[in-house]
């Protein structure tokens, strides 16, 4: 069969233009090699709504990232994640950041962002007892979700209303017939008249796979570490520090998840791999320093996890110029549309770059109305969950929200897929509790191989006599 | 609807089932025992090594064996328990919401005991960078994959954390089969009991690393091997003494937290050395009816010593009951130098009273002195002292003038 559109990358990306599409009557397919969607930068984020302050007016990025940020209290009410409204604060420690605060107010305020004014200390105070600084620049419509959950709500919305979904796929090559495009995967081949590439950061390697050589991503990692819930009440709103030239992202901050924990990162490296994903003992000390000149109660202890994301950089180590998404249909190669750079604030213009994509489309295909299209995901509410078992006690998750995270409508099987659908082990015991319980429930449910997330990643080696056996 | 109970227990495992039988024989009628797993016993369950009841026994008995002992008696005595249920909420009033199977359930009791445990540190506890793949286990997790679920983490082991459940996992996982490289431990001296250094490493010749630690964790998918480094005098890794071991499974023995999660939410105020509630010698903690035992308390080495104070916990809960109150503290207890910490902080009645304390560092010939103000009310020599062994006094105080502080110190 051919399908009107492939999507390569099941990141938000991927999949905001998946679901976006699945308004129309077309044949639509998503690939991702991993065994679940959000395992790239969608799922290793700072998981923040941007308004678009920090981004120069005027540009492709500045207009989606506003754009999309718009889209999103409705488009999380439809697909049942949670969302919220927390405010950003820039903070300024020294006197000499004051004059850069102004000059971010007056930029906002061309971008059209209204709610920004400046606070002084005693309003600083106000608003965040617990937080270091002499003044701030304050944006009260910057809002918080759940990045990964958006990730998955968007596949999920996708596949009922018709996309297909293949994971463990990896496209391998791509080739020009004469009007479509045949993809050559690990796992079967595919044909179709539009080829989406929203592949992160191995972008530019699509992209040359179909010939196209103009771009290269300079993979850069942020590291983060997360704070336990009980520190939730130390801080209300999301806290940067004045960004500093040339530094490859926007300075490491503290901000409140949709969860109650704290995330302080990212930090900015450039690094050779793309799917490295380390932390490293420098950078997690440097997150401890930095973050204690913002918030000083911070105590070692209530660190519960550390990861890390890698941004896919258009502009080159020790360059701080401003580079530009780049999306298009490339004039070359009709039906090729590439999405390269898709770095911050990548997330909260993924609604508005689905939409954007889409119009690029409908410059050559028919967009019908699919009159099956359903907006809303099918989510039980947390409330009706609560009284039962509880499988994991940190997060407080009933073997209900578990069985149903087993059971995804995507298929995909891991503990992680578990993990990133019901938080069931992401709490400050980080599975202690939880994992046998997990366990138990998979093996009652299959006799698949448990893996911690995908293939390669088994989580046993047999039973427990077997090593005796065997020798 | 709300349940009514005169005393509620927090807990099912050893720490909780001698609380509720020591209640009951002091005229407790109607006990309510909560406990989240589906059978009682806690943490011994999954303990099929012997080493138990040495002291109250007098015999060497296996996890399961020590605890079904006391959930006979807690039959025996026809005290209610709910398994499978786990308490989410505890309020200062004595009131807690649980959560089982059957929906959730409000109950409120004149006096709660809470035995809830504790559980392990983590990975990020001890701040090891590196790569998140399959392979890294807490060693607790893995006894309880092995023992009880009969699954196997993994063939070649590096552990890390010389603490008991680290050694007894060193040799578990020898007499199942697999390779244990190494005990690594940042300490110049092991964490766990000297007796569980013997029998579970130099019998087994697993070598133990003193002053090491793990310092990376590499591998994608599956733990490919970690780095491990020599720890200078200050704790920082000496440089040049990094190198790279192959294995596929990195299990954590990095210590134990008092489980207070709920006690802090009741307001329970909590002693930063111990990680577990300030409490008087009768195990009262600061809202008066609230009790604590075991090792949501201070983590024990020895389940006997852990039986036998639950078991007074549960009568001091009785008396609290019948009396509708008790007294407030006194005095307190503090941890002077080379003391990591004292149990009980706080003093409420004049008499004998034991004090539980551990030593810092190791050492020789030390003196242990215990102060009351400025007075010396104690002094013993130890010949030999060690952090992993608890140290237990009595001082005998036949009056109490407020405000007076009891100071232990090793000299
Ligand atoms: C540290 C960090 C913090 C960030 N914080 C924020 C924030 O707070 N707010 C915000 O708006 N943005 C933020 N961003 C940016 C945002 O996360 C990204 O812009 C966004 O997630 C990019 O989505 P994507 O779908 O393009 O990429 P990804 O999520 O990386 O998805 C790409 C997908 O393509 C798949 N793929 C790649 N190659 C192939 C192939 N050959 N075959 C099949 N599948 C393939 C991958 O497996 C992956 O699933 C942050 C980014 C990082 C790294």
């Amino acid at each position: 069969m051919d399908y009107d559109v492939i999507i390569v990358g099941g990141g938000v990306v991927g999949c905001a233009i998946a679901r976006e599409l699945s308004r129309y009557r077309l044949n639509l397919l998503l690939l991702d090699k991993e065994h679940d969607v959000a395992r790239g930068a969608s799922g290793r984020n700072s998981g923040v709504v941007h308004s678009g302050v920090q981004v120069p007016p005027g540009s492709l990025k500045a207009k989606l990232n506003i754009a999309g940020s718009k889209q999103f209290p409705k488009l999380c009410r439809e697909l049942g994640v949670p969302w919220r409204r927390v405010g950003k604060l820039i903070v300024a420690q020294h006197k000499s950041e004051l004059a850069k605060l102004t000059q971010m107010l007056g930029t906002g305020k061309k971008s059209g962002i209204a709610d920004l004014k400046l606070l002084d200390k005693p309003q600083l105070k106000q608003l965040e007892p617990h937080i270091n600084g002499i003044a701030a620049l304050y944006s009260q419509g910057e809002a918080i979700f759940s990045p990964y959950m958006l990730n998955i709500a968007l596949a999920e919305n996708a596949k009922q209303n018709g996309v297909h979904i293949k994971l463990n796929t990896r496209v391998v090559g791509i080739k020009r017939l004469e009007n479509k495009f045949k993809l050559a995967t690990d796992n079967g081949s595919y044909t179709s008249r539009y080829v989406v590439n929203s592949a992160g950061v191995w972008a530019d390697k699509l992209a040359q796979m179909a010939g196209i050589t103009g771009y290269r991503i300079y993979p850069c990692r942020g590291e983060y570490r997360v704070l336990d819930k009980a520190c939730a009440k130390m801080i209300n709103s999301m806290v940067y520090p004045v960004p500093v030239a040339g530094y490859g992202g926007l300075g490491i901050h503290l901000t409140p998840t949709i969860d109650g924990n704290i995330l302080i990162g990212p930090s900015a490296e450039y690094v050779k791999g793309r799917e490295d994903y380390r932390t490293t003992g420098p950078v997690l000390n440097k997150l401890y320093r930095e973050a204690l000149q913002l918030l000083p109660a911070i105590d070692r202890r209530d660190f519960i996890a550390a990861y890390a994301g890698i941004r896919s950089k258009l502009c080159r180590p020790g360059s701080s110029r401003f580079t530009d998404f780049m999306i298009c249909e490339e004039p070359k190669l009709k039906g090729f549309i590439n999405l390269v750079g898709i770095e911050s604030p990548g997330l909260s213009a993924a609604p508005a770059i689905a939409k954007h994509v889409g119009k690029l489309i409908a410059k050559g295909l028919k967009l019908a109305p699919n009159p099956d299209f359903n907006p809303r995901r099918k989510v039980e509410t947390r409330l009706d969950n609560l009284s039962g078992e509880l499988v994991c006690r940190c997060e407080q998750v009933t073997r209900r929200e578990v069985l149903a995270a087993i059971n995804n409508p995507l298929g995909a099987s891991s503990l992680s897929a578990i993990k990133y659908r019901c938080r069931a082990g992401m709490g400050r015991c980080q599975g202690g509790y939880c994992l046998p319980r997990i366990v138990d429930m998979l093996r009652e449910t299959s006799n698949e191989e448990i893996t911690f997330h995908g293939p390669g990643s088994h989580m046993f080696i047999g039973a427990t006599k077997e090593l005796l056996k065997c020798s | 609807m709300q349940l009514k109970r005169e005393l509620m227990v927090i807990g099912g495992g050893p720490a909780g089932l001698a609380a509720a039988v020591a209640a009951r024989r002091a005229g407790v009628r109607d006990i309510l025992l909560i406990e989240r797993e589906d059978c009682l016993g806690g943490i011994l369950n999954q303990c099929i090594h012997n080493g138990f009841g040495r002291e109250i026994f007098k015999e060497s008995l296996t996890g399961p064996e020590y605890a079904q002992i006391f959930i006979e008696q807690v039959q025996l005595s026809d005290i209610e328990c709910w398994t499978g249920t786990l308490v989410t909420e505890l309020t200062a009033g004595k009131r807690i919401i649980a959560a089982n199977s059957r929906g959730l359930h409000r109950i409120c009791a004149q006096a709660v005991i809470l035995s809830m445990g504790c559980r392990e540190r983590t990975r990020a506890a001890v701040d090891i960078p590196g790569t998140r793949p399959a392979g890294i286990y807490t060693a607790g997790v893995a006894q309880n994959f092995i023992n009880l679920r009969n699954l196997m983490p993994g063939k070649r082991f590096i552990i890390l954390g010389s603490g008991d459940i680290g050694l007894i996992m060193a040799r578990r996982l020898t007499l199942e089969g697999a390779e244990v490289l190494g005990v690594l431990e940042k300490l110049p001296y092991p964490g766990g009991l000297p007796r569980n250094i013997t029998q579970c490493l130099e019998d087994f010749n697993i070598p133990l690393y003193l002053k090491h630690t793990v310092t990376d964790i590499h591998g994608k998918h599956r733990v490919s091997g970690v780095s491990i480094a020599k720890v200078g005098p200050r704790g920082g890794i000496l440089p040049g003494t990094t190198r790279k071991l192959a294995c596929d499974t990195l299990l954590l023995s990095v210590g134990l937290i008092p489980e207070n999660e709920l006690s802090k939410a009741a307001g329970i105020k909590l002693d930063r050395l111990t990680g577990g509630p300030l409490v008087d010698e009768t195990g009262q903690t600061n809202i008066p009816g609230i009790y604590a035992c075991g090792n949501v308390l201070h983590v024990y080495d020895i389940v006997d010593q852990l039986t036998k104070e639950a078991e007074a916990v549960g009568r001091a809960a009785a008396c609290y009951i019948k009396a509708g109150q008790s007294q407030l503290p006194l005095l307190r207890v503090q941890a002077g130098s080379g003391i990591k910490y004292v149990v009980p902080q706080q003093i409420s009645a004049p008499g004998k009273r034991l004090l539980s304390f551990r030593v810092d560092t190791p050492g020789q010939n030390k003196y242990i002195v215990i102060k009351s103000g400025r007075k010396i009310i104690k002094r013993q020599i130890k010949q030999r002292v060690n952090p992993p062994e608890l140290i237990q006094l009595e001082v005998n105080l036949p009056e109490l003038s407020p405000g007076n502080i009891i100071k232990v110190e090793l000299k």
